[in-house]
């Protein structure tokens, strides 16, 4: 039978049916953050169960962590007590930990797959939505609560319903600063935030063979944002080079062996999907977010949209998003004023992503007045961008570069901005308060982040590169 | 986890869509360890900038102050994982939530606290929610899970579907990690087959 590769590794992994009718699928690598581990840790001990297999999971300290430079635990004092729960968590468990000084510490979607933890075919939990990030690597990856961590952490398998198969044709080649984050935010504006409910959701198409690894985790990371339940990209030649070598992934024999069955991991010709959209890549412009959701997003070139030009359905949320934004219908986004920038998060804050904010920032200065951060992905990333000396282009024009978090991503460790600000940001979510309270939130790629730093402004980086801006 | 078989309690309309988990649990409230899940719940649409109590927020209002069920829109939970989105509802006497439709994490965080998930479609959601505005919380409404039916004032019993497996786990409390090790010997041989077949699924070693 024609098999979608979603089926081929849901197949492999489903280790039975459930008196509830759910498949328990095995999960083959857990990683857990400090936000939400210590409540699965205090479960388990009252339900004196232990950590079934502590070797196949990992903890990272992210979300609560502070990013300037010299923190330790006490810096962001309302992430202190999460972060020592968690080094006594994992240390009464015999899980490896990535703890604050680690040269390895980071972001969880980050250093799973830049350590080579985390392999294509494999399946892949973390108590956080943004866990399908490692679908850029042909994983296939579960978000889960905290009841299901827990569950995880004593069984080493989840109880799911299968979900529906989705494919997303991504064809046509890619603009002059156009990347993966302009693709994903036109596709979630395209079929809205839970467009995606229920479905794994493959990425296909020569747009995505083309994009580097890097962005095809950027692009399986928003697969939450359209409500996928999972996402994931068909591991490539590509893959394989970009994992070889990495610390975790097998050696030797063990190397040649894994890769054999890798290549096996594609969708048959003749596979059938619940549900398949295309989208033509090739005329994309840069987009922009200009709402409180992640489908309310318009070309950098364009405007504010009028609401008699909307869904009906999507109306009373731009209403609102309107008010909360201080932006009129008619709006063009770029010259909008902004306070702040941010190019950081388990979205972009890998090295290409610095890259190519850096390669828009060098020899020029961030607006008087603007407060801009970068925050990179992990600290082996940020000891990689130091190595090409990207740290002193961004401290140069004037941002602040900090250690590695999830920092305004979500505010967790106290990176926020203040009430009414303006930010340009390459995370994720455009949620009112979600990067401080009354913080005005447009998502973007890292190099329309970093022109509109420079500019002081929502900026078109492509006009700005041509001499024209 | 609690058992559920029936509640009964004020039904509070929160008539829009897309509502959140940034929204329902506010990150940003993270007190540490000891959580207060009650004021956590809606904590930001609860107040004013100055820090007051905004009047006009339903939950604040003198008739929805003891709430028992929560009446809402289409993708009801969308955004993080947290489950703390849930476990607010809770302390706040929040029992079932129903919705024209739930975001996948959400719901099985609520089926894993015993937090009934209820799915109307179409007018049947229409004319509910048309029910729940109009008794404005004078009155209350009862979900019976064994009956599958809501009944209350302004008209018939609403009969909801929902899944016979997520019904019995609701119905008899059970205990998830208990169902799931019921099939150990199933998990163990799981693993034997990857160890022979695709190895290097089951080890992680440091080559360094």
């Amino acid at each position: 039978m024609q098999q979608s590769l979603f089926d081929k590794i849901w197949d492999f992994h489903r280790v039975g049916e459930r008196a509830d009718g759910r498949d328990l699928l095995y999960i083959d690598r857990h990683v857990l953050h400090e936000l939400h581990a210590h409540h699965a840790f205090t479960r388990l001990e009252q339900q004196q169960r232990p950590v079934r297999r502590a070797d196949l999971t990992f903890a990272v300290q992210d979300h609560t962590i502070a990013t300037a430079p010299g923190r330790d635990d006490e810096t962001n004092p309302s992430g202190s007590a999460f972060i020592k729960a968690m080094r006594e968590g994992c240390r009464k468990n015999g899980i490896k930990l990535f703890d604050v000084d680690d040269p390895e510490q980071g972001i969880s979607h980050v250093v799973a797959p830049e350590l080579g933890i985390v392999l294509p075919g494999a399946t892949h939990a973390v108590p956080d939505s943004h866990a399908s990030t490692v679908g850029g690597v042909g994983a296939l990856a579960f978000g889960c609560g905290t009841s299901e961590l827990t569950h995880i952490l004593a069984t080493q398998v989840m109880a799911l319903k299968r979900p529906k198969r989705m494919r997303v044709r991504l064809d046509g080649g890619l603009g002059a600063h156009v990347n993966a984050k302009d693709v994903a935010l036109r596709l979630i504006a395209e079929i809205g935030v839970a467009g995606a409910r229920g479905h794994a959701v493959e990425y296909a198409g020569s747009a995505v063979r083309g994009i580097p690894i890097e962005q095809r985790m950027t692009l399986c990371n928003l697969n939450i944002e359209m409500g996928g339940r999972s996402g994931f990209v068909a591991p490539d030649d590509a893959t394989f080079t970009w994992l070889a070598g990495r610390p975790f992934v097998p050696q030797g024999t063990q190397w040649d062996r894994a890769l054999a069955h890798w290549r096996t991991l594609t969708t048959d010709d003749d596979a059938v999907f619940d549900r398949e959209i295309a989208l033509d890549c090739s005329t994309l412009e840069p987009q922009i977010s200009w709402g409180t959701d992640p489908s309310q997003v318009v070309g950098i070139s364009g405007s504010v949209p009028d609401p008699t030009a909307l869904d009906p359905h999507r109306r009373a949320a731009a209403a609102g998003a309107y008010a909360y934004m201080n932006l009129s219908p008619g709006t063009p986004l770029v010259g909008v004023p902004v306070d702040r920038v941010f190019i950081g998060s388990c979205t972009n804050s890998r090295l290409p992503d610095l890259q190519a904010a850096a390669a828009i920032v060098r020899g020029r200065r961030v607006a008087e007045g603007v407060i801009a951060m970068v925050v990179p992905g992990s600290s082996s990333v940020k000891r990689e961008a130091e190595a090409l000396g990207l740290d002193r282009v961004f401290r140069e024009a004037g941002f602040f570069w900090g250690e590695s978090g999830c920092s305004m991503c979500a505010g967790g460790n106290g990176d926020r901005g203040q009430p009414g600000e303006r930010c340009v940001s390459t995370t994720n979510r455009n949620f009112e308060n979600r990067q401080g309270p009354q913080v005005r939130t447009h998502l973007a790629s890292p190099a329309t982040a970093a022109a509109s730093a420079i500019a002081g402004r929502i900026a078109d980086v492509r006009r700005m590169m041509s001499g024209a801006a | 986890m609690e058992k559920f078989s029936r509640h009964t309690g004020i039904a509070v309309p929160l008539l829009k869509d897309d509502i959140n988990t940034d929204q329902i649990a506010p990150v940003l409230h993270s007190r540490g360890l000891k959580e207060d899940y009650r004021a956590m719940l809606f904590h930001r649409a609860r107040r004013r900038e100055d820090g007051s109590e905004n009047p006009d927020f339903v939950l604040n209002k003198p008739q929805f102050r003891s709430p028992g069920l929560l009446v809402t829109g289409q993708n009801f939970g969308a955004g993080s994982s947290r489950e703390s989105a849930v476990w607010s509802m809770l302390a706040n006497g929040i029992r079932v939530i129903v919705a024209k439709s739930f975001a996948d994490i959400y719901r099985e965080n609520c089926l894993q606290n015993g937090l009934l998930p209820i799915v109307l479609g179409g007018d049947q959601a229409d004319n509910f929610i048309a029910r729940v505005v109009e008794v404005d919380g004078k009155a209350p409404f009862t979900v019976d899970l064994v009956g599958q039916r809501i009944s209350g004032p302004g008209g018939d019993d609403v009969a909801f579907e929902i899944a016979p497996a997520d019904r019995t786990r609701l119905l008899e409390g059970l205990d998830d990690i208990g169902l799931t090790l019921k099939h150990m010997d199933g998990i163990m041989s799981w693993e034997r087959r990857a160890q022979a077949t695709q190895p290097w699924l089951q080890s992680t070693r440091d080559s360094r």
